[in-house]
Protein backbone atom coordinates (compact mmCIF):
# COMPACT_ATOMS: atom_id res chain seq x y z
CA UNK A 1 0.00 0.00 0.00
CA UNK A 2 1.44 3.26 -0.93
CA UNK A 3 0.65 5.87 1.68
CA UNK A 4 2.00 8.86 -0.55
CA UNK A 5 -0.33 10.33 -3.01
CA UNK A 6 1.33 13.25 -5.62
CA UNK A 7 -0.52 14.93 -7.83
CA UNK A 8 -1.00 17.82 -10.11
CA UNK A 9 -4.25 19.91 -10.26
CA UNK A 10 -4.94 22.65 -12.60
CA UNK A 11 -2.05 24.48 -14.33
CA UNK A 12 -0.33 25.58 -11.59
CA UNK A 13 -0.43 23.69 -8.73
CA UNK A 14 1.26 20.33 -7.67
CA UNK A 15 -0.61 18.21 -4.16
CA UNK A 16 1.50 15.64 -1.93
CA UNK A 17 -0.61 13.72 0.52
CA UNK A 18 0.71 11.47 3.09
CA UNK A 19 -0.15 9.97 6.39
CA UNK A 20 2.26 9.36 9.27
CA UNK A 21 1.75 7.67 12.72
CA UNK A 22 2.77 10.65 14.67
CA UNK A 23 1.02 13.39 16.24
CA UNK A 24 0.78 16.55 14.11
CA UNK A 25 3.01 18.48 16.40
CA UNK A 26 5.95 15.81 16.01
CA UNK A 27 5.36 16.08 11.95
CA UNK A 28 5.14 19.74 12.41
CA UNK A 29 8.39 19.93 14.07
CA UNK A 30 10.49 17.42 12.09
CA UNK A 31 9.56 19.72 9.01
CA UNK A 32 10.54 22.99 10.96
CA UNK A 33 13.38 21.90 13.26
CA UNK A 34 17.08 21.91 11.40
CA UNK A 35 18.45 18.92 13.65
CA UNK A 36 15.66 16.61 12.51
CA UNK A 37 15.31 17.96 9.01
CA UNK A 38 18.96 16.97 7.97
CA UNK A 39 17.68 13.81 8.52
CA UNK A 40 15.02 12.79 6.35
CA UNK A 41 15.17 15.87 3.49
CA UNK A 42 17.61 14.10 1.70
CA UNK A 43 16.32 12.29 -1.80
CA UNK A 44 18.21 9.53 -3.24
CA UNK A 45 20.90 7.48 -0.81
CA UNK A 46 24.21 8.70 -0.65
CA UNK A 47 23.16 12.93 -0.49
CA UNK A 48 23.33 14.41 2.68
CA UNK A 49 22.51 18.37 4.01
CA UNK A 50 25.46 19.53 5.82
CA UNK A 51 23.88 23.05 5.94
CA UNK A 52 20.47 23.50 7.00
CA UNK A 53 19.28 27.02 8.28
CA UNK A 54 15.23 27.04 9.01
CA UNK A 55 14.25 30.13 11.35
CA UNK A 56 10.95 28.98 11.61
CA UNK A 57 8.63 32.30 12.57
CA UNK A 58 7.31 34.65 9.74
CA UNK A 59 9.92 36.28 7.73
CA UNK A 60 12.44 33.26 8.75
CA UNK A 61 15.21 32.37 6.37
CA UNK A 62 15.30 29.21 4.97
CA UNK A 63 18.45 27.43 3.73
CA UNK A 64 18.98 24.02 2.46
CA UNK A 65 22.66 22.61 1.50
CA UNK A 66 22.94 19.37 -0.27
CA UNK A 67 25.87 17.28 -1.41
CA UNK A 68 26.41 14.39 -2.88
CA UNK A 69 30.19 14.21 -1.09
CA UNK A 70 31.31 13.91 -4.45
CA UNK A 71 31.82 17.14 -5.08
CA UNK A 72 28.19 17.65 -6.60
CA UNK A 73 25.48 19.60 -4.80
CA UNK A 74 23.05 22.27 -5.40
CA UNK A 75 20.63 24.35 -2.58
CA UNK A 76 17.10 25.79 -1.76
CA UNK A 77 16.75 29.41 -0.46
CA UNK A 78 13.31 30.18 0.99
CA UNK A 79 11.49 32.50 3.39
CA UNK A 80 8.48 31.43 6.21
CA UNK A 81 5.32 33.82 5.34
CA UNK A 82 2.98 31.74 7.88
CA UNK A 83 3.28 29.12 10.78
CA UNK A 84 0.64 28.04 12.87
CA UNK A 85 1.85 25.61 15.09
CA UNK A 86 1.84 22.50 14.71
CA UNK A 87 -1.24 22.66 11.85
CA UNK A 88 -0.27 25.11 9.14
CA UNK A 89 3.63 26.17 7.49
CA UNK A 90 3.51 28.73 4.17
CA UNK A 91 6.82 29.50 2.79
CA UNK A 92 8.21 30.03 -0.95
CA UNK A 93 11.53 28.88 -2.19
CA UNK A 94 13.56 28.55 -4.93
CA UNK A 95 16.41 26.15 -6.12
CA UNK A 96 19.96 27.45 -7.11
CA UNK A 97 21.01 24.66 -9.63
CA UNK A 98 23.26 26.99 -10.11
CA UNK A 99 20.68 29.03 -11.98
CA UNK A 100 17.75 30.05 -9.85
CA UNK A 101 14.51 28.57 -10.35
CA UNK A 102 10.75 30.82 -10.19
CA UNK A 103 9.48 30.70 -6.54
CA UNK A 104 7.59 27.99 -5.80
CA UNK A 105 4.95 28.61 -3.09
CA UNK A 106 4.32 26.37 -0.75
CA UNK A 107 1.07 25.77 2.26
CA UNK A 108 2.25 22.66 3.89
CA UNK A 109 -0.89 21.48 6.57
CA UNK A 110 -0.62 18.57 8.99
CA UNK A 111 -4.22 17.25 10.46
CA UNK A 112 -4.72 15.04 13.68
CA UNK A 113 -6.23 11.84 12.07
CA UNK A 114 -7.21 8.56 13.55
CA UNK A 115 -4.08 6.93 13.26
CA UNK A 116 -1.83 10.24 13.54
CA UNK A 117 -1.29 12.79 11.23
CA UNK A 118 -2.30 14.11 7.26
CA UNK A 119 -0.17 16.30 5.62
CA UNK A 120 -1.30 18.00 2.67
CA UNK A 121 1.45 19.74 0.72
CA UNK A 122 0.13 21.75 -1.93
CA UNK A 123 2.80 23.79 -4.54
CA UNK A 124 1.95 26.52 -6.49
CA UNK A 125 4.29 27.35 -9.28
CA UNK A 126 3.65 30.68 -11.46
CA UNK A 127 2.76 28.94 -14.82
CA UNK A 128 2.63 25.39 -15.90
CA UNK A 129 5.95 26.34 -18.60
CA UNK A 130 7.61 26.62 -14.98
CA UNK A 131 5.80 23.43 -12.99
CA UNK A 132 7.21 21.11 -16.33
CA UNK A 133 10.38 22.87 -15.48
CA UNK A 134 10.28 22.22 -12.20
CA UNK A 135 9.47 18.37 -12.40
CA UNK A 136 12.47 18.21 -15.44
CA UNK A 137 15.09 19.80 -12.73
CA UNK A 138 14.10 17.56 -10.07
CA UNK A 139 15.43 14.58 -12.45
CA UNK A 140 18.59 15.93 -13.67
CA UNK A 141 19.44 16.66 -9.95
CA UNK A 142 19.89 14.30 -7.11
CA UNK A 143 18.21 11.34 -9.32
CA UNK A 144 21.42 10.24 -11.12
CA UNK A 145 20.56 6.19 -9.18
CA UNK A 146 16.63 6.75 -10.71
CA UNK A 147 18.47 7.49 -14.11
CA UNK A 148 20.57 4.70 -13.87
CA UNK A 149 17.45 2.22 -13.22
CA UNK A 150 15.52 3.69 -16.08
CA UNK A 151 18.79 3.15 -18.33
CA UNK A 152 19.02 -0.47 -17.00
CA UNK A 153 15.43 -1.24 -17.99
CA UNK A 154 15.25 0.46 -21.63
CA UNK B 1 13.08 5.63 -26.44
CA UNK B 2 12.40 9.55 -26.16
CA UNK B 3 14.79 12.24 -24.37
CA UNK B 4 12.97 13.16 -21.00
CA UNK B 5 14.79 16.53 -21.32
CA UNK B 6 13.42 17.03 -24.68
CA UNK B 7 10.36 15.43 -24.04
CA UNK B 8 9.34 17.97 -20.99
CA UNK B 9 10.80 20.84 -22.64
CA UNK B 10 8.55 19.67 -25.59
CA UNK B 11 5.98 19.46 -22.95
CA UNK B 12 6.23 23.29 -21.64
CA UNK B 13 4.67 24.48 -24.50
CA UNK B 14 0.23 24.81 -24.44
CA UNK B 15 0.22 24.47 -27.81
CA UNK B 16 2.07 21.24 -27.98
CA UNK B 17 -0.06 19.73 -24.72
CA UNK B 18 -2.80 20.41 -26.98
CA UNK B 19 -1.76 18.84 -29.82
CA UNK B 20 -0.93 15.78 -27.78
CA UNK B 21 -4.70 15.77 -26.27
CA UNK B 22 -5.69 15.75 -29.80
CA UNK B 23 -3.71 13.36 -31.07
CA UNK B 24 -4.85 11.02 -28.24
CA UNK B 25 -7.92 10.57 -30.20
CA UNK B 26 -6.56 9.58 -33.40
CA UNK B 27 -4.50 9.97 -36.30
CA UNK B 28 -4.37 13.33 -38.07
CA UNK B 29 -2.93 15.28 -40.30
CA UNK B 30 -0.93 19.05 -40.25
CA UNK B 31 -4.07 20.42 -42.17
CA UNK B 32 -6.12 18.78 -39.21
CA UNK B 33 -4.42 20.39 -36.31
CA UNK B 34 -3.95 23.43 -38.22
CA UNK B 35 -7.73 23.97 -38.22
CA UNK B 36 -9.09 23.84 -34.26
CA UNK B 37 -5.62 26.01 -33.38
CA UNK B 38 -6.03 28.71 -35.96
CA UNK B 39 -2.63 28.57 -36.42
CA UNK B 40 -0.74 28.73 -39.85
CA UNK B 41 0.33 24.70 -41.13
CA UNK B 42 4.35 25.78 -41.07
CA UNK B 43 3.60 26.87 -37.05
CA UNK B 44 1.76 23.73 -36.46
CA UNK B 45 4.70 21.93 -38.38
CA UNK B 46 6.94 23.63 -36.12
CA UNK B 47 5.35 22.25 -33.04
CA UNK B 48 5.95 18.78 -34.24
CA UNK B 49 9.28 18.84 -35.47
CA UNK B 50 9.74 19.10 -31.98
CA UNK B 51 7.49 17.07 -30.53
CA UNK B 52 8.90 14.41 -33.29
CA UNK B 53 12.54 15.32 -32.08
CA UNK B 54 11.85 14.68 -28.18
CA UNK B 55 10.32 10.86 -29.37
CA UNK B 56 6.21 12.15 -28.47
CA UNK B 57 5.12 11.71 -31.43
CA UNK B 58 5.49 9.26 -34.66
CA UNK B 59 5.03 10.32 -38.62
CA UNK B 60 4.32 8.17 -42.09
CA UNK B 61 4.38 8.77 -45.22
CA UNK B 62 1.26 8.41 -47.17
CA UNK B 63 1.09 10.23 -50.71
CA UNK B 64 2.22 13.73 -50.39
CA UNK B 65 0.61 14.11 -46.69
CA UNK B 66 2.45 12.88 -43.38
CA UNK B 67 0.04 11.83 -40.41
CA UNK B 68 1.21 11.96 -37.07
CA UNK B 69 -0.04 9.98 -33.85
CA UNK B 70 1.35 9.15 -30.39
CA UNK B 71 4.44 7.62 -30.16
CA UNK B 72 3.18 5.14 -26.86
CA UNK B 73 7.03 5.00 -25.94
CA UNK B 74 7.30 8.83 -25.76
CA UNK B 75 4.58 9.01 -23.06
CA UNK B 76 5.53 5.80 -21.21
CA UNK B 77 8.94 7.65 -20.44
CA UNK B 78 7.03 10.84 -19.23
CA UNK B 79 4.38 8.31 -16.96
CA UNK B 80 7.71 6.33 -15.56
CA UNK B 81 9.71 9.80 -14.85
CA UNK B 82 6.74 10.65 -12.72
CA UNK B 83 6.71 7.42 -10.66
CA UNK B 84 10.38 7.80 -9.91
CA UNK B 85 9.92 11.26 -8.70
CA UNK B 86 7.17 9.71 -6.62
CA UNK B 87 9.65 7.02 -5.50
CA UNK B 88 12.25 9.58 -4.33
CA UNK B 89 9.75 11.69 -2.37
CA UNK B 90 8.28 8.57 -0.72
CA UNK B 91 11.89 7.53 0.20
CA UNK B 92 12.00 10.83 2.05
CA UNK B 93 8.36 10.14 3.82
CA UNK B 94 10.15 6.44 4.93
CA UNK B 95 13.02 8.44 6.06
CA UNK B 96 10.81 10.53 8.18
CA UNK B 97 8.76 7.85 9.74
CA UNK B 98 11.75 6.51 11.41
CA UNK B 99 12.60 10.15 12.51
CA UNK B 100 9.32 10.44 13.75
CA UNK B 101 9.70 6.86 15.66
CA UNK B 102 12.79 8.29 17.34
CA UNK B 103 11.06 10.85 18.39
CA UNK B 104 8.46 9.24 20.22
CA UNK B 105 10.83 6.93 22.17
CA UNK B 106 12.80 9.94 23.24
CA UNK B 107 9.86 11.74 24.57
CA UNK B 108 9.09 8.34 26.51
CA UNK B 109 12.05 8.59 27.90
CA UNK B 110 11.92 11.51 29.13
CA UNK B 111 8.39 10.68 30.85
CA UNK B 112 8.90 9.74 34.74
Amino acid sequence: MSKMTLKTEGDKHLIVTRHFAASPEAVYRAHTEPGLIQKWLLGPEGWTMPVCISEARPGGKIRYEWTDGKGGGFHLTGEYLELVPFSRIVHVERMHLPQTTPDNHVETRFEQAATGTLMTMRMTLPDAETRAAMLATGMQHGMEASYARLDATI
Amino acid sequence: MPNLDSAFSALADPTRRAILARLASGEATVMELAEPFEMTQPAISRHLKVLEGAGLIVRRVEGTKRPCRLAPNGIDAIERWLAMLREALAKNYDRLDEVLADMTIERQKDMP
